[in-house]
């Protein structure tokens, strides 16, 4: 068993499926963490599905995809930041948006008219198909999307938390909210190429979610959850790799669900709603896994 | 009124002759009040009466339409250093992984950028003002298990460490309970004492607050009066600024105004 896990870590592509793994968990779980807070956990959820319509429009014009997503998700996210404070306003707009995108999406798709092996590639990831380059590409905006947030900690922190007295303290609340989303966009961007639009969620609230009940310190609650990001990114493609045939996105996304469910049971805060309920991990959860049992179904047709 | 000359304007707050709206409805007009060191001052009135707009007008965060504004002397800026400011609804998450303490440290560099390193300066900054405002029990718990009481005394303690000049509290007893709401007017009323701010609070209910403000400032019908409680809670002063007959009953030491709603 020992051996034929390390035997794994020897292939050069299980060696760039982690890397650029890990990078990609490290900045969900920093970004998350405000995400939370803030109450944008829907737009974590709508982004990637408004870049997986951007993705479909880039392949019926006949450009990479991954400029389609970048494009469209920067663009939501920027415009996410006028969708009002109040969340359940917010929320709303959002949701108009995210399923005008998707029906955007399907309609692209639908006029490409071939089987849109790439856009699918969008929707579920690659995780096994990832070159030095792309490793080298997402190391790089990783690590950007985190030096960003860390050099805006202290007023982000502030705007997530308590937007009016921010406001009154002079801090560019508008702004800085703008900055955020398109730092959200861009980190699930990267993300959607290794774990696919549909699993990002697991990646940007599970690991947060988990750790901001474990701790009450802000930094180490981001610490918490970058960490337990990188140990279920790690865990969820040794599995895979292990298996061969399961996507990598299940295993994480299962990881993830069945971490967080104890810790929300045993740890539950005394007041206040919880952002994200378990009812929105779990029915995200059974969406993801029929897609990804219809995917499966569908590649095996194929062969 | 008499008219100062430009020098000796560095009130806390200065206004003259201003109005100033909301969503292109004017809601003050002719306004026009000074509020010195020091004083403890309440802003009562019925909702949409102004007293919020009126403290985001003070925070720069709306311009008047006519008028002069002044805070210490100088036209109202956003970011005002010399004002705390402590909004009335705030939604506390409880499952946002944050401190007491940290709620504490927003007052104090929430808008500096930069990561922002612990230092033994900011933890004993921020120590001393929860141990002024009785709040060390709770500095290491998460703000989400916190009580309404427990809460607001954060939020004093956030507007107080960066030591303002004039305090602005927007209903800070909505949803206490009445011995809480009197702990906070104590304290209100202490620190008020002992470090010279000037404090403005808006409320509902001025009763807890008789024996503690020096002034009260009511707004009402597109108007204002001020001064002591006596003289502005009364069926003359109050008939005048509803523009019809009010009438204000004393029972059991309380002040209660009937004919409208407050």
């Amino acid at each position: 068993m020992f051996h034929s896990i390390m035997g794994l870590y020897h292939f050069q592509f299980i060696q760039n499926a982690l890397l650029s793994g890990i990078f990609i968990a490290v900045a969900c779980a920093v970004v998350g963490y405000f995400l939370i807070g803030g109450g944008y956990t829907f737009a974590g959820h709508a982004l990637p599905n408004i870049g997986f319509a951007g993705a479909a429009g880039a392949v019926l014009l006949g450009i990479k995809p991954v400029y389609g997503l970048f494009a469209m998700t920067i663009l939501a996210g920027a415009a996410m930041s006028a969708g009002g404070r109040e969340v359940r306003e917010r929320d709303v707009s959002i949701g108009v948006v995210m399923s005008f995108a998707l029906g955007l999406g399907l309609m692209f798709l639908s006029l490409y008219g071939g089987y849109g092996e790439r856009v699918y590639s969008i929707l579920f990831g690659t995780v096994l198909g990832i070159t030095r380059n792309n490793v080298i590409f997402t190391g790089f905006m990783g690590l950007g999307a985190v030096c960003l947030v860390l050099f805006l900690f202290r007023p982000l922190l502030f705007v997530m938390f308590d937007p009016i007295a921010a406001e009154a303290k002079g801090v560019p609340v508008g702004l800085l909210t703008m900055v955020f989303l398109v730092v959200v966009a861009v980190t699930v961007s990267l993300a959607v190429q290794v774990v696919g639009a549909l699993l990002v969620f697991t990646m940007l609230v599970g690991p947060g979610a988990t750790a901001s009940r474990l701790t009450h310190r802000p930094c180490r609650a981001i610490l918490l959850a970058a960490l337990l990001g990188v140990a279920y990114m790690f865990a969820g493609i040794t599995l895979a790799g292990l298996s061969g045939d399961w996507p990598v996105s299940f295993f994480i996304a299962t990881i993830s669900f069945l971490v967080y469910m104890p810790v929300r049971i045993f740890f539950r805060g005394k007041a206040g709603r919880a952002p994200v309920s378990c009812r929105d991990i779990q029915g995200h959860m059974q969406r993801c896994f029929l897609n990804s049992r219809e995917e499966c179904k569908k590649r095996a047709a194929q062969c | 009124m008499s008219l100062e000359p430009v020098s000796q304007r560095t009130q806390p707050v200065f206004l003259r002759n201003v109005r100033f709206g909301f969503g292109g409805r004017v809601i003050q007009d002719e306004m026009t009040f000074t509020i010195e060191d020091g004083e403890f001052v309440a802003v009562l009135g019925p909702n949409g009466a102004g007293k919020t707009t009126l403290l985001k007008l003070l925070l720069g965060l709306i311009r008047c339409e006519a008028g002069e504004v002044m805070v210490f002397g100088r036209k109202p800026r956003r970011g005002n250093s010399g004002i705390g400011y402590a909004p009335q609804f705030r939604t506390l998450d409880a499952n946002f992984a944050v401190r007491a303490r940290d709620l504490v440290g927003f007052g104090l560099d929430g808008h500096r950028f930069g990561p922002g390193f612990p230092s033994r300066k900011r933890r004993k900054l921020i120590d001393e003002v929860l141990e002024e405002v009785h709040a060390t029990e709770y500095a290491e718990a998460s703000v989400g298990e916190l009580s309404g009481g427990e809460r607001q005394r954060l939020s004093l303690a956030q507007v107080l460490i960066a030591n303002p000049g004039l305090v602005l509290l927007d209903e800070p007893l909505t949803n206490l309970d009445i011995a809480g709401a009197q702990e906070i007017i104590t304290l209100v009323s202490r620190l008020c004492a002992s470090r010279k701010v000037a404090v403005m609070l808006v409320t509902h209910d001025i009763n807890p607050l008789l024996p503690h403000v020096d002034r009260v400032l009511y707004l009402a019908n597109g108007r204002c009066a001020i001064g002591p409680p006596q003289t502005v809670i009364t069926r003359e002063t109050l008939s005048v600024l509803y523009n019809h007959p009010v009438e204000v009953v004393e029972a059991m030491g309380k002040k209660f105004v009937l004919g409208v709603e407050t």
